[in-house]
């Protein structure tokens, strides 16, 4: 019996190990298994979290080549991930991802919530790129599929401005007919400008008064066209400040500019037949910085008291104070400037103001040379061509929004694809 | 030769630089060529520089009017050319750039420059009340026209204007001073400029006509077309 009990209690000992033995081993597993599925979720979690919502990626990516260009751009566009409508959305941003030729995938870009469009413009003719997006959340990203490799191309005309080039063409060949008629001897209608009829009188007061004449060719350097424009009035000035043997001043704030003044002077006086009058002093460089400028410009007024001042030439804010204090020592003031927010300055504080196209057309209007004058009239044919398109414009525009015309909108829409450029 | 070579390279870089904006692989020609302009403009500083020194010397040796000045315009000259140039007090030692904050250059620049720059620049408040007064005397029909836009906008961009008019009903809104100041920049004001502005790129385009055609020469110190 003792046996027998014996042996009893060593079986049920011997089955309770082999239970203790099979739970550790079905523990072991279980630990084994959420490891695992541990590991995998951190695994993947540079791209897909399995402990948040997913995210929507962006779809439809359409990749195609900027149109008229050298082949350096290509134009993204998606739809947004529809995670990216809703209110309360996880959605923080974009991330455009460029694969090359060579396989290599390379983040070129992040976009805010609510992009669908991008532009990589750098890229090169001769290789391949494919492209995808990712929706990005705050600790997960979700990519959209990749486009479809593409190569940038090159074009060799930009069509978008191919109604320009003939606006162009058209003006360029009426200038050039007009210079052609002008120079086979036809007497061609100038309008009188009374700013410039005035040059003669202002020098001639300078002489009588036995005080300088300043003039001011602007503050900007020789490659805007509004100092070339006012350093050739300078030059028939001068011609006219040589004959009247009167004092001139062209303080610059450019050195460049300073060089072509004294050569355009020095020309003036030659052709006047008084080079021996002229003077490297007659042109100096002030500075570059554009209140320092008005300062120094301001004292010589003030301490020399000019009886002329001319202010021709690319102007900014220091265009009414050097015009207000030119009023205030009394000179006759005669300005003309190519930039319209100063147009009014000058007409309030000089006596002749030439206004917008005047400036340009100062020079040839002195020179009174026929081939000068001609390039006056084809700007004319330029400015009846504006004049047409901005009045057919008007009508039709008020036609199609008032009474809805079709057709008064198919040409508003017509002048438009012509004059806007994109 | 001396007036042929620029007349030649005159209207090829025009012709090139013209064409350039409508053939795309030539579109950045434009801004290489504003940079060789850059680096001549760099050397005709020198120029320029040269003759600032020349000039006020020659004044303050011969004690003409205004010596002074040019005392402090050579001071001043030269005291920032050696901030500059041997990179006195510099932040960072001789290998660290002139404009950092707290070097003597910037410094200088920020706490003299600046300001004399920013008092002439308030001067113009009282310059342009003085212009105004002179041009809004209804001396003529043009003036008084002028005045009475001038006084319409004045008074819509204040609080004043808005509680004058504000009890003219929404649908006579036009007739708010505010709505007439805006109506005036955005219709007369607005379509005067842009008439202005076609001229003046018409006038811009036949002068850079006669410029490359060479018809224009007195840039160039030439006196005949």
């Amino acid at each position: 019996m003792v046996s027998t009990a014996n042996q009893g209690d060593r079986r049920c000992a011997t089955n309770l190990i082999r239970l203790l033995l099979v739970t550790f081993a079905v523990l072991l597993t279980f630990l084994h298994n959420r490891a695992l599925a541990d590991n995998s979720a951190v695994d993947t979690s540079s791209v897909v979290s399995a402990s948040i919502t997913p995210l929507a990626p962006p779809t439809s990516l359409v990749v195609s080549d900027h149109v008229y260009d050298n082949a350096e751009r290509l134009d993204l566009v998606w739809v947004p991930s529809i995670d990216d409508k809703l209110i309360a959305s996880k959605l923080i941003e974009y991330r455009v991802y460029r694969i090359t030729d060579s396989g290599d995938g390379q983040r070129i870009a992040v976009l805010p919530a609510g992009a669908n469009s991008f532009s990589d413009e750098n890229v090169e003719s001769g290789h391949q790129y494919s492209y995808y997006i990712t929706s990005v959340g705050a600790d997960s990203e979700f990519p959209s599929i990749s486009s479809e490799p593409i190569e940038p191309e090159r074009e060799w005309l930009n069509y978008h401005l191919i109604s320009l080039l003939l606006i162009c063409m058209i003006i360029g060949v009426a200038i050039t007919y007009f210079i052609e008629t002008a120079r086979r001897g036809k007497k061609l209608f100038i309008r009188r400008i009374a700013g410039l009829e005035a040059i003669d009188d202002a020098v001639g007061r300078a002489t009588e008064m036995g005080r300088p004449i300043l003039f001011i060719p602007g503050i900007q350097d020789m490659d805007d066209v509004g100092t070339v424009a006012g350093v050739t009035i300078l030059g028939r000035v001068c011609r006219v400040v040589a004959e009247f043997d009167t004092k001139i001043s062209v303080p610059t704030s450019r050195s460049l500019v300073m060089t072509a003044a004294r050569e355009t002077i020095k020309t003036a006086y030659q052709t006047a037949g008084r080079p021996d009058k002229y003077s490297d002093d007659m042109s100096n460089y002030i500075t570059d910085e554009q209140f320092g400028y008005v300062a120094a410009v301001n004292g010589i007024m003030v301490r020399e008291k000019p009886a002329t001042c001319f202010y021709m030439g690319t102007f900014y804010a220091e265009s009414l104070l050097l015009a207000e204090t030119g009023n205030s020592v009394g000179a006759i003031q005669i300005a003309g400037t190519s930039n319209p927010m100063q147009i009014p300055f000058f007409v309030v504080a000089c006596d002749f103001t030439l206004i917008g196209e005047e400036l340009f057309a100062a020079s040839a209007y002195l020179s009174s040379e026929p081939k000068q004058l001609g390039s006056l009239k084809g700007q004319d044919l330029g400015k009846a061509i504006a004049l047409t398109a901005i009045t057919i414009g008007v009508i039709a525009a008020t036609g199609s929004s008032a009474w809805h015309i079709g057709w008064m909108q198919d040409i508003l829409n017509a002048l438009e694809s012509i004059f806007l450029t994109r | 030769m001396k007036r042929e070579i620029p007349l030649i390279i005159t209207f090829s870089v025009g012709v090139l630089l013209i064409l350039s904006v409508f053939i795309p692989p030539t579109e950045h020609w434009g801004e290489t060529f504003s940079l060789f302009f850059d680096i001549i403009a760099v050397f005709a500083f020198f120029l320029g520089g040269g003759n600032l020194v020349r000039t006020h010397i020659s004044k303050l040796s011969g004690k003409k009017a205004g010596w002074v000045y040019s005392a402090v315009t050579l001071a001043a000259f030269f005291f920032m050319l050696a901030a500059g140039l041997f990179k006195i007090a510099n932040i960072g030692g001789i290998g660290a750039p002139v404009t950092e904050n707290g070097s003597l250059f910037q410094e200088s620049f920020n706490y003299v420059m600046n300001p004399l720059g920013a008092t002439m620049y308030a001067l113009l408040a009282f310059f342009i009340a003085s212009a105004s007064y002179r041009a809004f005397r209804a001396k003529n029909r043009e003036a008084t026209i002028l005045l009475v836009a001038a006084f319409i906008i004045l008074l819509g961009r204040t609080p004043l204007g808005v509680a004058v008019t504000s009890w003219i009903p929404d649908s006579w809104d036009i007739f708010q001073i505010p709505n007439m100041a805006i109506w005036i920049m955005n219709s007369p004001n607005l379509a005067g400029q842009r008439a202005i502005l076609i001229g003046i790129g018409l006038g811009v385009a036949s002068m850079s006509l006669r410029v490359i055609l060479g018809i224009e020469r007195t840039y160039l110190g030439e006196d005949k077309g």
